[in-house]
């Protein structure tokens, strides 16, 4: 069972590991050094934020615009850390660790494991995997990226894109509407407003009360 | 741009260790909805910038191809690795070919 367990977290983090290559070389060709690439997956360690925050970056938006729309994509991870504290309670100092592994795999993993001694090591065994691996990967990525050149000519921004509809596809089902709104919302704005508020702005349809399809 | 990493990074750590910190019953299964929705509304305006920008206007190129492939690839539920390459690979390959 333990075993299984530890297969289990290994191969999330080999296969979320892997595109990390993918965010480590869409960093670089957004302008960014390898070191602040770096940094984004060693401490701020969240996909969907960084890819966020060099999304922004590429698109020429202010530093405060990165920062916000880094900071709004990672809102769900307190979830997953209330959901993780009700299920193991953690005290003291441990919990700044557990925090800083507190992502989409190692919650739904955790959640996928019958027990709780079980639940624990799916968590911890899946947090550490993906940090090797994903900040391995993002390494790989951008010395990969640096020595590329152009991004157009490589389709890296082509990649991007793809990157992002495929975060966003598992909801598509339950939050259609809303994805059209958000869509549509930074779209229709992006000629009229500076890089990366668009983005933000389009956060703003999610104040409506849109109901998720259960 | 490593301070502005490190803000932001923090600024992310804030939502981790908020969770806990705050006692469970503070947050409301609205707020919880809210977060989703958040999340949702972002992903989809980064696809439509990522997907569509191109200075000051919108546009359709390479791109918007490529985003109709990776979502095929998707509906037929390809690995998330190979749907972001393949958006790198029509992307490229229809530039190449003066699209």
């Amino acid at each position: 069972m333990r075993r299984q367990v530890l297969s289990t977290s290994i191969s999330v983090g080999i296969a979320t590991g892997l595109y990390g290559i993918s965010f480590g070389a869409i960093g670089v060709a957004a302008g960014l050094d390898v070191l602040p690439v770096m940094l984004l997956s060693l401490l701020m360690f969240s996909g969907a934020s960084q890819f966020a925050f060099v999304g922004v970056v590429a698109a020429g938006g202010l530093p405060l615009t990165a920062i916000t729309s880094a900071w709004l994509m990672g809102i769900r991870n307190s979830f997953y850390a209330m959901r993780l504290t009700s299920e193991f309670g953690p005290r003291g100092l441990i919990r700044l660790l557990y925090a800083q592994l507190t992502i989409d795999e190692s919650n739904a993993v955790s959640a996928a494991q019958e027990g709780k001694q079980n639940q624990k090591l799916g968590f911890w065994a899946t947090g550490a995997a993906v940090f090797v691996f994903w900040n391995l990967a993002t390494l790989i990525g951008a010395l990969a990226g640096n020595l590329m050149g152009s991004i157009e000519q490589w389709g890296l921004d082509g990649a991007a894109a793809a990157a992002f509809l495929g975060l966003l596809w598992p909801r598509l089902k339950n939050q259609f509407p809303l994805a059209i709104a958000g869509f549509a919302v930074a779209l229709v704005s992006y000629p009229f407003l500076p890089a990366g508020v668009p983005i933000l702005l389009a956060a703003t349809v999610a104040l409506v009360p849109w109901r998720a399809k259960k | 741009m490593i301070w502005t990493v490190i803000a932001a990074s923090l600024a992310v750590y804030s939502w981790k260790i908020l969770g806990y910190l705050v006692p469970e019953k503070m947050i409301t299964p609205g707020f919880r909805d809210f977060a989703d929705r958040v999340t949702v509304a972002l992903l989809a305006a980064l696809v439509a910038i990522q997907g569509f920008s191109l200075s000051e206007s919108i546009t359709l190129d390479a791109r918007a191809v490529a985003l109709g492939v990776a979502a095929l690839m998707l509906w037929l539920r390809a690995p998330y690795i190979l749907v972001v390459a393949a958006g790198a690979l029509v992307t490229a390959g229809l530039r190449f070919l003066g699209f």
